[in-house]
This record gives C-alpha cells, sequence and structure tokens, in this order.
C-alpha cells in the first residue's frame, strides 16, 4: 500500500469514529443546553448500546430487532437516570449534579460488567465484512454504516431542532426557561426529551460501532472523556460544533495509531483536545444561538 | 435537643475511644491492623486535600488517582535507578505533580465547574497509559519491585509500626495544615467562593487564582502520599492508580464530609477498611469489583441527595453536635 492509500484508509477510519465522538458530543450539548448539566454518564450510553445489542442477538434475535431494541433499551436508561438522579436535585450546585452524574456512570459500569463480564464483544458486520476497495487499500463495509448513520444522526438534530414545533420548544427554552414556561413550555418535558434524544443518539453510535470496534463494560468513560472534548472543542452550546470537534478528534487519534504509536494513540489526541483548549478556550466553533 | 453535659460526655467519649483506635495498631502489634492503619492513613492525607478542593473551591477531580501515582513513581524511579535518598524523590514528585496540576487547572479553573473534571479525568487516561507504555521508565504493567523503605538521615522506617507512625506525623501535619488553611484569610475566601462565586469576586477575592492554588495543593498532597506508599509497599504497579481509585477517593470524601476537615479523614477509614473487605470477599464471589463499582455510585447518588454534608454531619443532624466555635461550612 502506497503512503497515501495509507493515509486515506486512516483518514476514513478517523473520521468514522470521530463521527461516534461527534454523536456523544451532541448529545452532551442537548442535555447541557436544557439543563446546564454536563451529564457524565453520557459515554455509557454508547457502551450500553452496543452490550445490548450484542445480548440480544446472541439470545437469537434478528440483528435488526436486536439494533432497534437496543437504542429503544438505552433510552428508557436514560430517562430512569433523569428521573432518579437528576429531577430530585433540582436547583443544586455543579459540583453535586457533577458527582449525582458520575455515580449514575458508575452504577452502568458496573452493572454491566456483573450481567455481561468484562469481555469486549463484537457484532455481527451489517452487511458483511468484505473490504469496499478504495485506491489501493480497502474500507470495512461497516465503517461505512457508521458514517451513514452518525451523518444521519446530525443532520437529524439539525432539522428537528429548527422546523419542529417541539424542536423550537426546546430551543427556546435553552434560551430562557422562564420566558419559555410563560409561553406554556413545559421546561420538565423538555429535559426527559434532551436526555431521551442524546440517549438514543449515543445509542446509535455504540451500535454501529460495535461491529468494528468491539465493546467492553469499562468503556464508557472513554466516549464521555472525548465526547465532552469533542463538545467543547467545538464550543460547548454548539451541535455541529461537537460534531466537528470529534470528527477531528478521531482523525488525530487515527493518524497517531497509524504513523506514531497505537499504545499511545489516545493519549496523543487528548494531549491535542488539551492544547486546543488551552489555546482557544471558548472553542474553535464561536458560539451562536443554541 | 440533648443537654450540654451529654454531649460533653459524647465528645469525650470519642476522644478516647479515636485515640485508643490510632494506638491499637501499635499496641496490639498485628501485621495485617498496621498494614491496614498505614493504607487509611496515606488515603486520608489524599483525601483531606480532595476535600479542600471540593469541599472549599467546588470542584471536582477525577485523576487524584494519577497524581498519586506521579509521586509514587517518582519516588520509585528516582530511588531505585538514580540511588536519590527518598526525600528528595519525594521532592521531586511534589515539583513534578505541582507543575502539572497549574498546567492542567490555570486554562480549567478559569472556566466552568465541569472543566476541571473532565480535565483531571484526562489526566488520569493519560497517565495510566503512560504507566502502562513506557516501560523503560515505568517497567510497563511489570512495575518496579525493590523500592527501599522512607528514611530521613539516619532514620529508616523499617518496621510497620515505624512506617506507621511516619504516615501518622505527616497526616497530622496534613490536617492541622488543613485546619489552618479553612479558618485563615484566604480559607473565609474559598468560603466564601462555595456560597456564590459572583458575591466573592466582587468582594476582591481573586476567584481563579484562590481555585488554583487548592487544586495544586490538593495534587501535592496526593503526591506525597503516593511517595509515602511506594516506600512502605516496596513494589508498585499501574494497577492502583487508575480511574477506579479516583472514583474511590472521591466517594471517601463526599461520603465522609467534604466541607469538613474530618470528613474526609472518616471517608478514607471506612472505605480503606470496606475495600479490604470485599477484596477477600472477591475471592469467593466474582466480579465482586463490579459490585463495588455498582455501591459506590449507588451511594454517590444517594449521599448527595439525602445527606448533602456528608457522614460527618449525622451528630449535628440528630442534635448531638457541639456547638463549635465556628461552624463547619457555614
Amino acid at each position: 500500500m502506497s503512503l497515501v492509500d495509507q493515509l486515506l484508509q486512516y483518514l476514513l477510519t478517523g473520521i468514522s469514529v470521530g463521527l461516534v465522538y461527534g454523536l456523544v458530543g451532541l448529545g452532551i450539548t442537548i442535555i447541557f443546553n436544557a439543563t446546564g448539566i454536563i451529564n457524565f454518564a453520557q459515554g455509557e450510553f454508547v457502551m450500553l448500546g452496543g452490550m445490548i445489542a450484542v445480548a440480544l442477538v446472541s439470545i437469537g434475535l434478528p440483528l435488526w430487532t436486536a439494533v432497534v431494541l437496543a437504542v429503544v433499551a438505552v433510552m428508557v436508561v436514560a430517562l430512569l437516570l433523569e428521573r432518579l438522579a437528576i429531577r430530585p436535585l433540582r436547583g443544586a450546585s455543579v459540583i453535586t449534579l457533577i458527582i449525582a452524574t458520575i455515580g449514575a456512570s458508575l452504577v452502568l459500569q458496573g452493572g454491566a460488567k456483573l450481567i455481561w463480564g468484562p469481555e469486549a464483544v463484537k457484532l455481527p458486520a451489517f452487511s458483511g465484512e468484505t473490504p469496499i476497495r478504495i485506491g489501493g487499500g480497502g474500507i470495512n463495509p461497516q465503517r461505512l454504516w457508521v458514517m451513514g448513520v452518525a451523518a444521519l444522526g446530525v443532520v437529524g438534530v439539525q432539522l428537528f431542532f429548527k422546523y419542529t414545533l417541539i424542536g423550537k420548544a426546546m430551543r427556546a427554552c435553552a434560551i430562557n426557561q422562564a420566558a419559555a414556561r410563560l409561553a406554556g413550555i413545559s421546561a420538565a418535558h423538555m429535559v426527559r426529551l434532551s436526555f431521551a434524544m442524546s440517549a438514543v443518539l449515543a445509542a446509535l453510535g455504540g451500535v454501529v460501532l460495535t461491529p468494528v470496534a468491539l465493546m467492553q463494560y469499562s468503556q464508557g468513560t472513554h466516549y464521555t472523556l472525548t465526547g465532552f472534548l469533542a463538545a467543547v472543542v467545538g464550543g460547548l452550546g454548539s451541535g455541529l460544533g461537537a460534531v466537528l470537534g470529534g470528527v477531528m478528534l478521531g482523525i488525530v487519534e487515527s493518524l497517531s495509531a497509524g504513523f506514531i504509536s497505537s499504545g499511545y494513540s489516545k493519549a496523543i489526541a487528548l494531549v491535542v483536545a488539551l492544547i486546543v483548549l488551552w489555546w482557544r478556550p471558548e472553542g474553535l466553533v464561536r458560539r451562536r444561538r443554541p | 435537643m440533648v443537654g450540654k453535659r451529654v454531649t460533653k460526655i459524647i465528645r469525650i467519649v470519642g476522644l478516647v475511644v479515636f485515640a485508643a483506635v490510632v494506638a491499637a495498631p501499635l499496641l496490639l502489634g498485628s501485621a495485617y491492623l498496621t498494614t491496614s492503619a498505614v493504607l487509611i492513613g496515606i488515603h486520608a492525607i489524599i483525601a483531606v486535600g480532595l476535600g479542600l478542593l471540593m469541599g472549599y473551591a467546588g470542584q471536582v477531580s477525577l485523576g487524584h488517582a494519577a497524581f498519586y501515582g506521579i509521586g509514587a513513581y517518582c519516588s520509585a524511579i528516582l530511588t531505585t535507578r538514580f540511588g536519590l535518598p527518598p526525600l528528595a524523590a519525594m521532592a521531586a514528585g511534589i515539583l513534578v505533580t505541582g507543575l502539572i496540576a497549574i498546567v492542567l487547572g490555570a486554562p480549567a479553573l478559569r472556566l466552568h465547574g465541569h472543566y476541571l473534571a473532565m480535565f483531571t479525568l484526562g489526566l488520569g487516561i493519560i497517565a495510566q497509559i503512560v504507566f502502562n507504555q513506557a516501560r523503560g521508565l515505568t517497567g510497563g504493567f511489570s512495575g518496579i519491585a525493590s523500592i527501599p523503605r522512607f528514611s530521613i538521615g539516619r532514620f529508616t522506617a523499617d518496621t510497620d509500626a515505624e512506617a506507621y507512625l511516619l504516615v501518622l506525623a505527616v497526616l497530622a501535619m496534613v490536617i492541622i495544615m488543613a485546619y489552618n488553611l479553612v479558618n485563615s484569610r484566604p480559607g473565609r475566601a474559598l468560603r466564601a467562593l462555595h456560597e456564590s462565586e459572583i458575591a466573592a469576586s466582587t468582594c476582591g477575592v481573586d476567584v481563579a487564582r484562590a481555585k488554583l492554588q487548592v487544586f495544586v495543593l490538593s495534587a501535592v498532597l496526593a503526591s506525597v502520599a503516593g511517595s509515602l506508599y511506594a516506600h512502605f509497599i516496596t513494589f508498585i504497579s499501574p494497577d492502583p492508580f487508575g480511574f477506579g481509585f479516583s472514583v474511590e477517593l472521591m466517594v471517601m470524601v463526599v461520603v465522609g464530609g467534604a466541607r469538613s476537615v474530618w470528613g474526609p479523614v472518616a471517608g478514607a477509614a471506612l472505605f480503606t477498611v470496606l475495600a479490604q473487605f470485599l477484596q477477600k470477599a472477591g475471592e469467593r464471589i466474582p466480579y465482586v469489583d463490579a459490585l463495588d463499582t455498582v455501591l459506590f455510585g449507588v451511594v454517590l447518588v444517594i449521599v448527595v441527595i439525602f445527606l448533602q454534608r456528608g457522614l460527618v454531619s449525622l451528630p449535628d443532624r440528630l442534635g448531638l453536635g457541639a456547638d463549635h466555635g465556628q461552624k463547619q461550612g457555614a
């Protein structure tokens, strides 16, 4: 393989992983806009999506049924989390809310290990594993699934916020909750909706990624962190910024895994993100109205 | 309400019991007990610092296990490879963690509360990767063995009892320092900051600077604890310095009560004993560590919802509290 082909392959891998980081970041942004909370359990939704889908396939359900059920199940988990850990803390300080969502992430992580054990699991690929040839190299068709689903999720969310009444209501809530309430919008409703939406996005990412990247009970933390960094690198509050930030992180990670060291690739991506934030704490994309 | 005399008696009894518990490992001469006591002391040193950060600066760190590990690795590497005396190695650890804390904290603390939590989580993950990957320096996952016991000049903490006394002395200094800090002018500034950052900054408190100082202090204390750990156990590997331990430290502080000096100490004692108990149980129950994680999570959520000031606030809540001249966290 020539250097250009190699580069192309790393870029495609990076973009597909990065889009999943972006989905997590987008979910973090949605919850942040609705509640002002950074949800430290966001990455666990990715992990749960993958793990539940694998479990459902292993008891004999068809792949597509398992995928849909997994996403729905994660949404239910997110709504439970909101009900049990977030709603009782309305009006609490930032540190209290952070601790509560960290607590929730521990429950999900430990629970996943109790139920499914410590091994990494794999989901069958959606449309075979024969690589599609691009130039001198090949790409796993599942990578295309990851990119397609992630892009669909991102565009869908943007359209939802822009054109639907509920989407507009959520935006109104993010801009000024008191005024939104005066206009007859239930803020509590919007908070629930934001948790459900961001869980669906993360779970979708987890489900499509599991056939290529494997999934393990402990991986949620990594997705939380990269998702958050994606969101802040993109300028916290901006959905598209989060996706761009995620893709940037994914590409840095994939290139450094390919050309520098696979052991250090995640560390390198984190350091790059921290340097970007040091240089521009407000993120790369200037924040506009949410 | 309970009468004043009764609360006085409770306090005296409490002090006597406390003194007896502290002295017990020395008097009973049980190796198991002494080892546990040393670990409690080491964890308490970190927890007091983390308590200052969480209770007074209102910030969460998910990377204190990394600072602890950096201190331990500095001590291990510098004493075994370069033959430095333990005290010098400890000082080097303090320097390294202090610098990392400044680099990480300065940008994060100018921003909102969740930035430091995420940045320190990132540090924890990076540190864990480096501990495992930099085999030439850290020995990878097989770690570093035959680290010398701690010594200052001609005194060497050869026996476990001596190590216990050493850790107790350091812990006592840390507690006294924490008390002084809490009741000093910067301490009052910090408490004001926890109540309302805006109000504090209009009163002339340099909010970001005050938070950064506490963060660096807490990181340095974790590093000191790490050095003490390396010289006590005499063998280190990346395992004890991972994300799990950062969470455990946070649980100690939150459950003990972040807004008092003794709360984190109580939390450290409780969870160190609990962890050892669970480790023994783990030989029979599979995945007991996962059960641990779930338990920690549930405890965290319950405590922040129902018992925000932690266990040390229980006597006050039950009406047994003595009237401190200075109400903690009031």
